[in-house]
């Protein structure tokens, strides 16, 4: 069994602030990190990994520095790690980015062909969960997204059933390999790196391809070009005209603040004082 | 939403007001579309909020506002037609058969693609769901159009008449319009309970325009074995709730939690948080709020030891009154919210709860 797991390095947007006065990002010192949803789409990769044997391959598009995440997953027990990085794939948006993933997946098949892709649900810095979807429509893979479990793997019939999310419910789904993943955040959790793991990530020789390694066919599909999306303008949220009545008594004791804004409240907007009362009883 | 731009190489440059002409091929797409999302019988609400945005947007461009339904043949997808013409749909599309019974990846791409490739609309919204978004994605590829997921505002640019997308960017910090020039149709998701409902007109009626799915089962891979219905009264239900007492990082320690929960039992109030609370595993994922949470509009929502970024902010401000808790005075929750104190919310909450408390016996004696 070989499964690619699609990874992304990303800023940690928990660290990202804005300008108070530029408006604009300040990315100095912004750690970047593994996509957090890709971690538990790696962990689901390895458990079966572990169960029923066979190879787990990371894969990622990015600058050069997401070599960085690649080790991390090499840390947690991937065997290989292949980093997609050139210059023409920089701007590229979701259509573009599944394009390039899923030709440099083509690639890797030559070598040992793929059963499972997983990815993540979606990034914390684009959040549009759109690339494993376009990933599977061009590789002709089963989607399967939002998976909580993995309750059976026949191997030998290339038959997988999963647990998936859906609205109001969970779908309990049987299809055929090859298929693609994205799993659901808090049904696992990341196993430490073993020390064994750890050495081996520090010496292992990852792979890099430019767009000729990743058998870019059509450079116009890929970048900036190859994105129909096209970011307008990028702006900080106006302020809105009114701004927040604060509260002020002279005393500025706790108790006196919250009478005071309860009276305030219940004047300026009396049906809260019926919505209030509906709720707590 | 361009996905990868944010660790490329190059920053992407803004394209500004160019200048452009639409290929005449594609100009022949007209409409505003809206895909009816329904699982087990019930139409998603973000459907018909959805049919209240594509009527704006259909109305500035003077168009047509479709529901496309994907069903099972007979009374039901019917009523799914009936009900989409009374929020706001002028006509609908529907494909009916047996194989739609269950969302399915492979026969509702193949569907709906099907249909946007024969009727040409230029503008197609989804709800980003978990069936939204994995149709989407699907769809937008197979078409090779561009899709902006999660947007909080949809507008027509007047200049181009291109939809303008507006999605918070930067894990939050920062909006961005996105808009998808010589490629049609234009897609955009959109998550529930972003935009308002719209009015419900019993009078409304619209003609269904009938299309066949034309594939059959042994065609299709994927089999639902069962679907498990959630049992509700096990989640939090922030997205309808009409209070919520929400609590972020400024409540300093996960023991001080407990007063978000004291306030909202004395409310009838739903709880809620930011992501760094739910991250540090504070309070469970369904009670985060904000861009990677629910979206809300409560009528009313306190938020104590919040900062209000956007990640946060863009899933709370449709709220009708905020009541904001902050002891930095120029965080930008005092922005938008309705009333501010500033202060401590480990000392300001306890009041609050014993303010409302003494608020609620007073009137039960008046009552």
């Amino acid at each position: 069994m070989h499964i690619v797991v699609c990874i992304k390095q990303v800023p940690d947007s928990a660290q990202i602030r804005v300008h108070p006065v530029t408006n604009t990002i300040m990315r100095q010192g912004v750690p970047a990190i593994v996509n957090p949803y890709d971690l538990y789409s790696l962990e689901e990769a390895l458990r079966l990994k572990d169960k029923y044997g066979g190879r787990v391959t990371v894969l990622s598009m990015g600058p050069p520095q997401a070599e960085a995440a690649l080790r991390k997953a090499i840390s947690f027990g991937a065997d290989d790690a292949i980093l997609v990085t050139d210059r023409v794939f920089a701007g590229s948006d979701t259509l573009a980015t599944s394009y390039a993933l899923a030709s440099a997946i083509r690639q890797i098949q030559k070598d040992m062909p793929v059963d499972m892709v997983f990815a993540g649900k979606q990034t914390i810095d684009g959040d549009t969960a759109q690339v494993g979807p376009g990933i599977a429509k061009r590789l002709d893979m089963q989607l399967l997204t939002y998976v909580s479990s993995i309750p059976a793997l026949d191997m030998e019939n290339r038959e997988i059933t999963v647990e998936r999310r859906a609205e109001g419910g969970v779908q309990v789904l049987r299809t055929k390999l090859p298929c693609l993943v994205t799993v659901l955040e808090g049904n696992n959790e990341m196993r430490f790196a073993t020390m064994a793991n750890m050495f081996r990530a520090a010496r292992y020789p990852l792979k890099v391809w430019d767009k000729d390694g990743a058998g870019i066919e059509d450079i116009t599909k890929t970048g900036l070009k190859g994105s129909p999306t096209i970011v307008s303008k990028v702006f900080a949220p106006t302020a809105k005209t009114v701004k927040a009545e604060i509260i002020d008594t002279e005393s500025n004791q706790p108790k006196d603040l919250a009478v005071t804004l309860l009276a305030k409240m219940f004047t300026q907007h009396p049906q809260l004082q019926r919505e209030i009362g509906k709720s707590a009883n | 939403m361009s996905d990868a731009n944010e660790t490329s190489q190059a920053p992407k440059k803004p394209a500004g007001r160019r200048k452009f002409e639409l290929d005449p091929a594609l100009a022949a797409y007209k409409g505003v579309w809206v895909f009816i999302e329904h699982e087990r019988g019930k139409v998603h609400t973000v459907s018909w909020e959805l049919l209240g945005e594509g009527r704006k947007l259909a109305d500035k461009l003077g168009v047509e506002l479709a529901g496309v339904v994907l069903g099972t043949p007979g009374d039901m997808s019917r009523s799914f037609c009936a009900e989409a013409f009374r929020h706001g749909a002028d006509l609908c599309y529907l494909m009916e058969d047996e194989l739609l019974k269950d969302y399915r990846n492979e026969p509702f791409t193949k569907g709906l693609t099907d249909l946007v490739n024969r009727y040409q609309p230029e503008i197609l919204l989804l709800g980003a769901t978990t069936q939204g978004r994995d149709l989407a994605g699907s769809v937008a590829t197979t078409l090779q159009t561009g899709l902006t997921a999660d947007c909080t505002e949809l507008a027509i640019d007047p200049e181009n008449r291109s939809l303008a997308a507006t999605r918070p960017t930067f894990g939050g910090s920062l909006l961005c319009t996105i808009v998808t020039l010589n490629y049609r149709p234009q897609m955009a998701t959109v998550r529930p309970r972003v935009m308002a409902m719209p009015e419900r007109d019993e009078s409304r009626s619209g003609r269904i325009v009938e299309h066949p799915l034309g594939i059959v089962e042994a065609s299709i891979i994927t089999k639902v074995l069962e679907f498990i219905p959630d049992n509700l009264q096990d989640k939090p239900q922030l997205a309808f709730a009409d209070i919520i007492v929400a609590g972020g990082r400024g409540l300093k320690k996960p023991e001080n939690f407990h007063l978000i929960w004291e306030l909202a039992k004395v409310l009838g109030a739903e709880v809620g948080a930011t992501r760094p609370l739910v991250q540090d595993g504070w309070v469970e994922a369904d009670r985060q709020v904000g861009q990677s949470g629910k979206t809300v509009r409560p009528k009313l929502y306190i938020a104590a030891g919040i900062s209000g970024a956007v990640q946060h902010r863009v899933g709370m401000e449709a709220s009708d009154v905020i009541i904001a808790i902050n002891s930095d005075p120029n965080a930008p929750i005092f922005d938008f919210a309705t009333y501010g104190i500033v202060g401590n919310a480990m000392t300001i909450l306890p009041a609050l709860t014993e303010a409302f408390r003494q608020h609620l016996a007073t009137a039960k004696l008046a009552g």
